[in-house]
């Protein structure tokens, strides 16, 4: 008679949308310029890894330090697969992805034995360590970095096939293939968030988070569930990491472990957007982007501004803009909670 | 003979990580805040002494001495205003605000002063050197671990022997409890995050005068002052110590192998100490 739902119409509606938007975002590079095209690239893989970022922090309870260990390492098992091994580069971002979850095991072993405040700074002393050694690896250009060498840029699978089909020239067909990638990693990743969240151990999962003794006491394991979500976390990270880095061809252990870019920013847009929801990240990615079109200009005023509206977010709307709009409005757009539906119960409300 | 300088100057070197840290730990143990905005904040003080040298020609001691009560002001308002509301059970929120403050701060460094690497002068402070005999060493690094054992005397003497110094074990322990017999968790805070500006000066001094220093820099000196308290343990202050020497003669040995290794062996004894002992070497209150 009663039945447990997150079913709901705005969710419904929601889904409507996103099916609706992924095809066209699909066909976005007919119309799009160059420069668009990079901004949308550099929009979706920020949108990833603010997912990744508040699945591990939010849902996880893993903290949000050391993210840049992964992008970073995921970048360069894919500069090594092509330069070392002869790999076409799209196959080596799949290595990029080995990297980050081969990185993570050791990772969780070490910081997973640290509380709160410690855990951040051990992910973040071992993505130091990471980098430092990185830049020891002479092979791949040491201190000061390499680029992908000119003829496997040139015949990257695809393009090829896609250059003709637009007309356009290799540099250009290779945007559109990053671009084609990355739309389809954060389809991916948003969707296996989601997902996680409405499935049985996306329940156990806020249950650990909220109280782990009273979850424990009811039977819920917290073990395994943290060692998964971190791995699975650390992987797609990786595999970010490579699809950034095939786009620009060219790396160093100073951009592809750059803590401003692959930690701050990711934080500054979950804390902005809100934690502990779908909508967050992606309403915080698109101010985020607003943000650094209107004050690109200004530089470190640019970076001043961010600081300070996440600390003003982080005052007086901890929740995040998202989390602002769905407490006045009542609206999910992507409904993780139960509801109870049947009928009416007499005398209730 | 070069093996007893090496780790001489490691020891030394501890020094100025364990004043780095001290303020750091202080806040830590007091109300478990993890202020990631440290290494800025000790920037922040070296760019207001050297204000105070070069806009009114103060000696670099006296300039620092002025800036203190300056330092402790801004700690004081920092907690009042910010930070006390985000204390809470949760450690992610503190944690975020101050990573936003320690961006603020970089960048608002970076448009006050530029990129340039700057130094607080000492004059012939600089080069000088003492022959201790078995080892030569200099004036400066010795200075500062003076400076960093007079620091941690002061602020144990005020931990143990003080009113105040009560109020801060209390809350340290349980502050909800020490609520209940007339402490203002909060005061208490304001007063503990003021005190650590005022080490932070002191830091900022030796930061200033012994090496170049620009508004980039603030990270990795949080990262060492970090290892150095958690190798020590939570609450201890010579634990801090023994940390910053752990962290300084890694280095210092690391250095001597290869000379780009130093900061990296500092870090690897962080992670071999971790796995070891999780709680650190001297721990003293309860996390």
């Amino acid at each position: 008679m009663y039945r447990m739902t997150t079913r709901t119409r705005v969710g419904t509606a929601a889904a409507i949308g996103v099916l609706v938007l992924v095809p066209a975002g699909l066909a976005l590079p007919v119309v799009a310029s160059r420069v668009g095209l990079q901004a949308r690239l550099f929009i979706l893989t920020m949108l990833t890894l603010a997912q990744l970022g508040r699945l591990r922090a939010g849902d996880g309870g893993l903290g949000s330090g050391g993210q840049q260990a992964f992008v970073g390492i995921g970048a360069y098992a894919m500069f090594a697969g092509v330069i070392l091994l002869g790999w076409n580069p799209v196959w080596a971002i799949l290595l990029g992805g080995l990297a980050g979850l081969a990185l993570a095991v050791p990772t969780a072993f070490f910081a997973f034995r640290l509380q709160g405040a410690y855990f951040a700074i051990g992910t973040w002393v071992i993505a130091e360590v990471t980098r430092l050694l990185i830049a020891q690896w002479k092979t791949l250009g040491g201190g000061t970095g390499t680029s992908l060498p000119r003829e496997a840029t040139r015949d990257i699978l695809g393009t090829e096939t896609i250059a003709a089909l637009f007309g356009v020239r290799d540099a250009a067909a290779r945007d559109i293939l990053a671009y084609w990638l990355a739309l389809l990693l954060v389809v991916a990743v948003t969707g296996g968030i989601y997902w996680l969240l409405r499935s049985r151990l996306g329940l156990a999962l806020a249950a650990v988070r909220d109280n782990p003794e009273a979850a424990r006491s009811v039977g819920v394991g917290t073990g395994r569930l943290k060692w998964a979500v971190f791995l699975i976390a650390a992987a797609a990270t990786g595999l970010t990491g490579a699809l950034v880095f095939l786009q620009t061809a060219r790396i160093s252990p100073d951009a592809a472990f750059a803590v401003i870019d692959w930690t701050a920013y990711v934080i500054f847009i979950v804390v902005i957007g809100g934690i502990g929801t779908i909508e967050g990240p992606i309403l915080g990615v698109l101010v985020f982007f607003a943000l650094r079109s209107a004050l690109a200009d200004y530089g470190s005023w640019y970076l001043m501004t961010l600081g300070l509206i996440a600390i003003a977010v982080m005052l007086f709307a901890p929740k995040g803009l998202w989390g602002l709009i769905s407490s006045r409005s009542g609206l999910h757009l992507f409904p993780v909670r139960r509801l109870l539906t049947g009928p009416k119960i007499e005398g209730g409300t | 003979m070069i093996w007893i300088d090496t780790l001489m100057q490691g020891i030394l070197l501890g020094g100025l990580y364990a004043l780095f840290a001290a303020g750091l730990s202080l806040v830590f143990g007091i109300m478990r805040l993890v202020n990631l905005a440290h290494g800025d904040l000790i920037v922040f003080a070296a760019y207001v002494v050297l204000m105070g040298v070069t806009l009114l020609g103060l000696s670099p001691w006296i300039a620092a001495l002025a800036a203190m009560p300056l330092m402790f002001a801004f700690g004081w308002l920092l907690q009042t205003t910010v930070l006390n509301r985000v204390l809470g059970r949760d450690v992610l929120p503190p944690l975020l605000v101050t990573f936003g403050l320690s961006v603020v701060l970089q960048n608002g460094l970076l448009e006050a002063f530029s990129a340039d690497s700057r130094r607080i002068p000492t004059g012939l402070l600089e080069g000088a050197s003492i022959d201790l005999g078995l080892v030569t060493v200099g004036v400066m690094p010795l200075l500062t671990f003076a400076s960093a054992i007079v620091a941690i005397v002061a602020l144990n003497g005020l931990f143990y022997h003080t009113a105040l110094g009560r109020a801060f074990r209390a809350t340290s322990d349980d502050a909800v409890t020490a609520g209940l017999m007339g402490i203002e968790p909060k005061r208490i805070f304001a007063a503990a995050t003021g005190i650590a500006m005022v080490v932070v000066t002191i830091a900022a001094l030796y930061l200033g005068m012994r090496s170049n220093f620009d508004p980039s820099i603030g990270p990795a000196r949080l990262i060492y002052a970090f290892e150095a308290v958690i190798i020590g343990g939570l609450g201890s202050l010579w634990g801090t110590l023994a940390g910053g020497i752990v962290i300084g003669v890694a280095q210092t040995v690391g250095a001597a192998v290869n000379p780009e290794w130093q900061i990296l062996s500092g870090h690897l004894a962080f992670l071999v100490l971790m796995l070891l002992k999780p709680r650190g070497l001297f721990p003293r209150a309860v996390d």
